[in-house]
């Protein structure tokens, strides 16, 4: 009798988890990056109540009262200063055949970084402002720069100077591409890889503000708004591209080139998700 | 070009506050590239920092220090709006000098 009654607890128990289940298996399916965006923010504001949204874009040193000090000292004398002076100098240069990198960009590239990446509708692709910066050179007849660090740094470096404070604004059109863009660069973010089988999530959304070895792990929420960074560990600067490689480098992956599908995508994805969160580039990190 | 050396000079109270950011490579000669060749040494063996015809902070350095070091100390005296002259001079020769307005 008793054990009957079990049972049909049961039964009923798990009647309501499968109902329960229902809605949520629906939403799961149907890409809503609004809701994802939302939940996103949500997730690390309860996870560190005392930081304000904006603090997220200051990295470790939100994470940590020391590492707070040491910056706050730094940022007198940045060491990324160099390099914004030299993005301006590239910048204000014109090329060979006259014109120059304003003529590219809207505004004449000065504080637009907030609108990077974007989906281009024609192409069907992230745009990414690496992307457009290497694209501007060549249709004015120049080489590519590398993706990774020196110029291409100091021309991010720059851009994100003029933007600095503005919030992210990153546009996902009407268009099934767009949001499958977004739908790849969030797979890509939690899909484990490497010989650490680690993905992007396993340090950045489970550890924020805990060590891995000696260094504090950076928020997934405004990551991205301080780039491009001056590393200490490089002992120079590097791109939202290095980082990346450098990533999946260091949980003994292969990476991918810079800029490429996946990167791009992924650069849309956790820009969407920093929307509203100020620029804060160029960054210093340890 | 824009000058290698980029100061700031504060006076509070009888001390003169000095931060300086020093752009070089301080290469050590101990380094590879990428294709396995050893980085020739390059680095800045003195720096001096002078007000009013004095040495105030002179420094020894050699491949030991980091890429585009920084400098931070105090001195007595100072006065606002006197001139804090600041130089190196590396191994390879080269030299760099600048001058600071005390704040």
């Amino acid at each position: 009798m008793r054990s009957a009654i079990h049972l049909a607890s049961a039964a009923l128990a798990l009647a309501a988890l499968s109902f329960s289940a229902v809605p949520t298996a629906v939403a799961a399916d149907t890409p809503d990056p609004v809701a994802d965006a939302k939940a996103f923010q949500k997730f690390f504001t309860e996870k560190f109540p005392k930081l304000k949204l904006e603090d997220f874009v200051n990295g470790p040193y939100s994470m940590n009262e020391d590492l707070h000090r040491q910056w706050e000292e730094k940022e007198q004398f940045p060491p990324y200063e160099f390099s914004v002076d030299m993005g301006k100098e590239m910048f204000s240069k014109p090329f060979k055949n006259g014109k120059s990198y304003a003529d590219c960009f809207p505004n004449q590239g000065i504080g637009i970084r907030q609108n990077y990446p974007y989906f281009d509708n024609k192409e069907g692709k992230v745009i990414t402002l690496e992307l457009a910066l290497n694209r501007c050179r060549e249709a004015n007849g120049e080489p590519a720069f590398s993706y990774v660090k020196d110029e291409m740094a100091a021309l991010t470096a720059y851009m994100a100077f003029t933007s600095r404070g503005k919030p992210f604004d990153i546009k996902i059109p009407d268009d099934p591409r767009a949001l499958e863009a977004y739908q790849n660069g969030k797979r890509y973010f939690y899909t484990r890889r490497g010989q650490l089988n680690f993905s992007c999530a396993t340090c950045h959304v489970q550890s924020p503000g805990e060590r891995i070895r000696a260094e504090v792990l950076a928020p997934a929420l405004g990551i991205l708004n301080a780039m491009p960074i001056y590393r200490s560990e490089w002992s120079g600067m590097g791109t939202i591209s290095r980082r990346f490689t450098t990533c999946n480098s260091q949980i003994r992956g292969v990476p991918l080139n810079p800029q490429d599908d996946e990167y791009r995508d992924l650069e849309y994805y956790l820009s969407y998700v920093s929307n509203g969160l100020p620029i804060s580039g160029p960054g210093a990190r340890p | 070009m824009a000058s290698t050396i980029r100061v700031r000079a504060t006076l509070s109270g009888e001390t003169t506050e000095v931060q300086a950011l020093i752009q070089h490579p301080m290469d050590s000669g101990f380094v590879k590239d990428a294709k396995g060749e050893i980085i020739p040494p390059h680095f800045i063996q003195q720096l001096t920092f002078e007000y009013d015809g004095k040495s105030v902070f002179v420094a020894d350095w050699g491949g030991g220090v980091s890429k585009d070091p920084y400098v931070k100390f105090s001195f007595k005296g100072g006065k606002k709006g006197d001139d804090l002259k600041i130089s190196w001079v590396d191994n390879k020769g080269a030299t760099d000098t600048t001058t600071a307005k005390i704040q």
